[in-house]
């Protein structure tokens, strides 16, 4: 999986993407960068099941491609751009596991229609990569041993990412709120509160 | 995959009103609730009308009069993290931050918060009760451990979801509602409907109406306000038994002006004016604190399995009267 979205890093398109992209007749990702401010589309009814083209800002890259009214941004993330670290659970916005960061604040991905997304800035777990190297967050929470199963660690990493950028010097107490939408029925909560309070100090000594 | 339905996103109000009168049409705000009811297949819907592109929507502003106006897309994380909001109507900070989660706080809005469907779990699950159309209340004689213990009318129990409108009742605030003719304003405690008015809906708004503004009074000299869930998960769940409270207190630490609006415990948000009355002119005392206590459940109708309400919200009334000062 880490391969596949270095190659995305690098390349820009990986074999899966190219294929999905195809797949719904979307314009392949060419420009970086983030959302045009102030940016208004024309007012116009989308009928059910008909595809329109919209532009979606996720990690700095701009996405052209065509969705229907009734698609998640969630569903879009993970089965038409192939960025799958965003993880499917409930679907209710009752378990985390999909959260990403929509103009730096955390929020569920499958609460949220891809075409509200439109021109709003959107990060996933792969968009805090540093090129080949995996960024602090995530380090720490290898570090710290901060998951068992780690279906919910995304999602958790995501949270905490969203306090950090909001708040890099969090108390202790700003931590298990941070991370209280976010379920993990393996338990690993202690270790994940310590992985977040050490990424948040060794971003405070940067 | 959600069922399939049309959307638009207009750029006024006007065109979302006018949008809003096609058949079966209706607001998306954040749609954390929204999605939710069109998933599980609670009402469908031909076409959403998105408030996404009215930014006139969006924001806290101080009105003229020293009062505040709360555009109606405002974030509940927005609302909670305001500063004039949470020094001067700190109750309402507090119920916006007891709402849902941090994620759901960042994406949900208050109007949508006011405008919310029942959890009930038979309306949320397959059953075609009273509120969905259908001729019977699964509740009566069903699981009825979250629902409500006033203001039934005997035929359908749910409890307000809200954790907000208790707290702006309490607050005197008012909404603002844009529709075919001019806007609107009501108070928000008169925006609820009972389900002896109407077991289908929960507020007064026609098909075609918006939300889209709370208007909060200035706030009177020496008000103090709190508001209190108590739940059984720390993060998610909806409030078993709540309490937005109110009371204005002369320099004797005498209450002069009492309002209290309890959440968990009634289909709408629920006024207590027993409670009221024993607080207003008096010091809160112990004693006055136990008898405020009381009055709030004096005339409660316990269904089988819900009976722990009725402790539960004394307690946590008398807990929190006490927390005062
Ligand atoms: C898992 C979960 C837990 C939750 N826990 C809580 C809780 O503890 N306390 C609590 O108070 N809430 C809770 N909620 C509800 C949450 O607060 C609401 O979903 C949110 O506030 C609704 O806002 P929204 O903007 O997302 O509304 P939407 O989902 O967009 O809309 C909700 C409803 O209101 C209508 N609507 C929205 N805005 C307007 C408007 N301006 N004018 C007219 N109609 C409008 C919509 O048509 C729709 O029917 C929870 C929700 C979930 C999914
Ligand atoms: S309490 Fe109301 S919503 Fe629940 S089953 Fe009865 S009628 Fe339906
Ligand atoms: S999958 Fe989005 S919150 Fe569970
Ligand atoms: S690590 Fe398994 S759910 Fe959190």
């Amino acid at each position: 999986m880490a391969d596949e979205h270095e190659t995305n890093d690098r390349k820009g398109v990986t074999r899966r993407q190219f294929m999905t992209r195809v797949g719904v007749g979307a314009v392949a990702a060419t420009v970086v960068g983030g959302p045009p401010a102030g940016r208004a589309e024309a007012a116009q009814v989308m009928r059910p099941g008909e595809m329109a083209k919209i532009t979606l800002w996720i990690n700095t890259r701009r996405h052209r491609l065509l969705v229907a009214p009734r698609w998640s941004l969630l569903y879009v993330i993970r089965e038409r751009l192939g960025l799958t670290a965003t993880k499917v659970g409930c679907e209710r916005g009752e378990c985390g596991a999909c959260t990403v960061l929509v103009d730096d604040r955390p929020i569920y991905a499958c609460m949220l229609l891809a075409v509200e997304a439109e021109n709003k800035k959107i990060t996933t777990l792969e968009g805090l990569m540093q090129g080949e190297q995996i960024g602090p967050v995530q380090d720490a929470f290898i570090q710290h041993d901060a998951f068992q199963c780690g279906y919910c660690t995304c999602g958790q990493i995501m949270a905490a990412e969203g306090l950090l950028r909001k708040n890099p010097r969090p108390a202790d107490e700003a931590i298990p709120l941070a991370v209280s939408g976010n379920l993990c029925r393996c338990g690993a909560y202690p270790q994940i509160f310590k992985a977040v309070r050490a990424a948040a100090d060794k971003r405070g000594d940067q | 995959m959600l069922p399939d339905f049309a959307y638009t996103r207009p750029t006024s109000i006007k065109e979302a009103v006018k949008a809003l009168s096609a058949a079966n049409a209706r607001v998306h705000a954040g749609g954390t609730d929204l999605l939710g009811c069109l998933r599980d297949e609670i009402f469908s819907v031909d076409i959403l009308v998105s408030l996404g592109r009215l930014d006139s929507l969006r924001g806290i502003r101080q009105t003229a009069d020293g009062g505040l106006r709360i555009g109606a897309l405002t974030t509940i994380a927005d609302v909670a993290e305001n500063l004039l909001i949470q020094k001067h109507y700190t109750a309402l900070a507090q119920a916006a931050g007891e709402v849902a989660s941090p994620q759901l706080r960042n994406q949900g809005t208050i109007g949508g918060n006011l405008c919310q469907k029942p959890r009930c779990w038979y309306y949320r699950g397959e059953f075609h009760c009273l509120r969905k159309g259908g001729d019977m209340c699964y509740a009566a004689d069903g699981q009825s451990q979250f629902h409500c213990l006033f203001g039934s009318g005997d035929i359908c129990y749910i409890v307000h979801p809200s954790d907000t409108a208790p707290a702006l009742i309490a607050l005197g605030a008012k909404v603002r509602i844009a529709g075919k003719r001019r806007q609107k304003t009501v108070p928000v405690e008169k925006f609820f409907v009972l389900p002896e008015d109407d077991v289908q809906t929960e507020t007064i708004l026609a098909a075609e109406e918006i939300v889209t503004e709370i208007i909060l009074p200035p706030p009177p000299a020496n008000l103090k306000s709190r508001y209190r869930k108590v739940r059984a998960r720390r993060s998610w769940d909806f409030a078993l038994s709540g309490a937005a409270l109110a009371l204005q207190f002369d320099d004797s630490d005498v209450v002069r002006r009492a309002r209290v609006v309890l959440s968990g415990v009634a289909p709408i948000p629920w006024r207590a004016p027993a409670v009221e009355t024993v607080l207003t002119g008096q010091a809160l005392t112990p004693a006055v604190i136990a008898r405020a206590a009381n009055a709030a459940v004096e005339n409660a109708e316990p269904l089988a399995q819900n009976e722990y309400k009725v402790p539960l919200l004394r307690g946590m009334l008398k807990e929190e009267l006490g927390a005062f000062g």
